[in-house]
């Protein structure tokens, strides 16, 4: 089976300069891969560093230390370390990421945010919008809201826009980081039906689900990331 | 990804006597990328923009630009009138207040128009149909045509400005403080505008900015300058998301939240 993701030896700190520079240690000596068709949960406490494992793999952390390998267009990119540029071609192209919270861009409809990730790939505007039409529909997102901007729509509604963004194009690997965090059960089951589509096509999967039933119905494999922290090389 | 940059920065430094303006700045622009410069006023970012788009010889350092024969050729070693040309055509120069990048006392379309014509067109229908359309495209009513930019707001100003420069289809675009001076809703509009027109035309564009939102909806990559230097560089949203250096942590830390 084949494995578009692998993180190796990844370490992580951040060190605040605006509190006497004081060192926070976040992950240590992280490892891992996910296969092809295989969803993998991060599990453990919050803040314990979760999110700033997708974060990096995603490039919005730096990274001290180690390796993020990607499978991209054939060539294996290093995420710790690779330019701007090619950081964005692999978002494009092989990355996805639904985070946690909607960024809103003033005055863009919902519908042309959905199909953005389309658009920047290539495909043609109005297969596009059609594509991101079925999946709002499929997300139970009310018809007379698509051609609204979402910036003053509720927490569950922009999350359904943010979980189609990332689910309408089709990535290697998707990160999803609490993607069902704000919805009720009939469309937190949408969803995990969506996730269960993407591992058939053969999708990397890799999410933060707090909530059980969701974790137990998505995950092949849960990842303690407690393995991972500083503190508990402290505690012991 | 096309494997050819657009433009080529080198070591530029630029001295006023014995002061710093900015100091040994490289970097390589691509086709299709939007570059911030951030930092506080007196930081470098203005100098390093008029290096770069010749308005300003820089001391030392060189500029190369790709031109549309595949060619390098060093912006220093250009004569002037290739420079003008490069400026009237190529690229365009977004000034912080209207007033700089427009001619006042001339009707709206002739603002645009007159790009047009510096590259050649003479047919009065073509030019007033081309300037029409552009007007519609930056969202201002074509029964506008004939009235000077003394007569319309600041929002408008800036929105005929970016006609008038993107009407030559130019490849790179300089932007100083493009929504400085704005009220926030005619900003956002401005921003919307520019984002889609930069994605549309496949634009490349240097951005001067004090305003890290602008940056971030803006652009793909961040340079963060202070006292004339460099300090950070990066993709857009990990220098945002995890600023590494002491000043940009505090730039960052001091973003109002709405």
């Amino acid at each position: 089976m084949a494995t578009p993701l692998v993180v190796s030896e990844v370490f992580k700190s951040f060190t605040m300069h605006l509190r006497d520079g004081i060192k926070l240690p976040v992950v240590n000596d992280v490892n891992f891969s996910v296969a092809s068709g295989e969803c993998v949960v991060l599990g453990g406490p919050s803040g314990i560093g979760k999110s700033s494992i997708l974060k990096m793999l995603y490039g919005n952390y730096a990274v001290d230390a180690g390796q993020i390998l990607v499978d991209h267009k054939d060539r294996i990119v290093d995420i710790a370390h690779a330019d701007p540029r090619t950081i964005l071609d692999v978002r494009r192209h092989t990355l996805g990421y639904v985070s946690q919270f909607l960024r809103t861009v003033p005055r863009v409809a919902a519908l042309d945010v959905v199909a953005e990730p389309l658009v920047a790939r290539g495909t043609d505007s109005t297969e596009a919008k059609d594509k991101a039409a079925e999946l709002l529909a499929k997300l139970n997102l009310p018809r007379e809201l698509w051609g609204l901007p979402p910036a003053t729509f509720s927490g569950g509604e922009q999350q359904r826009i943010n979980i189609a963004r990332g689910f309408i194009t089709s990535h290697r690997i998707l990160l999803l980081d609490e993607p069902t965090a704000s919805l009720d059960a009939v469309n937190r089951r949408v969803v995990v039906e969506m996730i269960a589509e993407k591992k058939r096509e053969g999708v990397a999967l890799l999410g933060i689900f707090h909530d059980e039933e969701v974790r137990e119905a998505v995950a092949d494999r849960i990842l303690d990331v407690m393995q991972f922290s500083p503190r508990k090389a402290k505690a012991a | 990804m096309t494997d050819t940059p657009l433009l080529k920065v080198s070591g530029v430094s630029k001295f006023y006597g014995s002061r710093i303006g900015c100091k040994d700045v490289s970097f390589e622009l691509w086709p299709g990328e939007v570059l911030a410069i951030v930092g506080e006023s007196g930081s470098g970012k203005t100098t390093l923009l008029n290096c770069l788009s010749t308005r300003l010889m820089p001391t030392t350092g060189s500029i190369e630009y790709r031109m549309r024969d595949g060619n390098f050729r060093d912006l220093y070693h250009m004569s002037e009138a290739e420079r003008r040309f490069l400026m009237r055509t190529d690229w365009g120069f977004v000034h912080q207040n209207p007033a700089d990048g427009l001619r006042m006392t001339v009707s709206a379309g002739a603002n645009v128009g007159e790009r047009l014509m510096a590259i050649g067109d003479r047919h009065y229908g073509n030019i007033r149909e081309t300037a029409s359309d552009w007007l519609t495209r930056v969202e201002i009513s074509t029964d506008r045509i004939d009235d000077q930019p003394r007569a319309f707001s600041g929002g408008m100003r800036q929105r005929l400005q970016i006609a008038r420069n993107l009407v030559t289809g130019p490849r790179l675009v300089f932007m100083d403080e493009p929504t400085g001076g704005l009220d926030v809703s005619v900003q956002a509009r401005l921003l919307d505008l520019v984002r889609g027109l930069v994605n549309d035309l496949g634009l490349s564009a240097i951005v001067v900015t004090h305003d890290l939102a602008v940056a971030r909806l803006l652009s793909h990559r961040m340079m963060v300058m202070k006292d004339g230097h460099v300090i950070e560089h990066g993709l857009t949203d990990r220098v945002l998301d995890d600023p590494r250096e002491p000043y940009t942590q505090l730039l960052v830390s001091s973003i109002l939240q709405v």
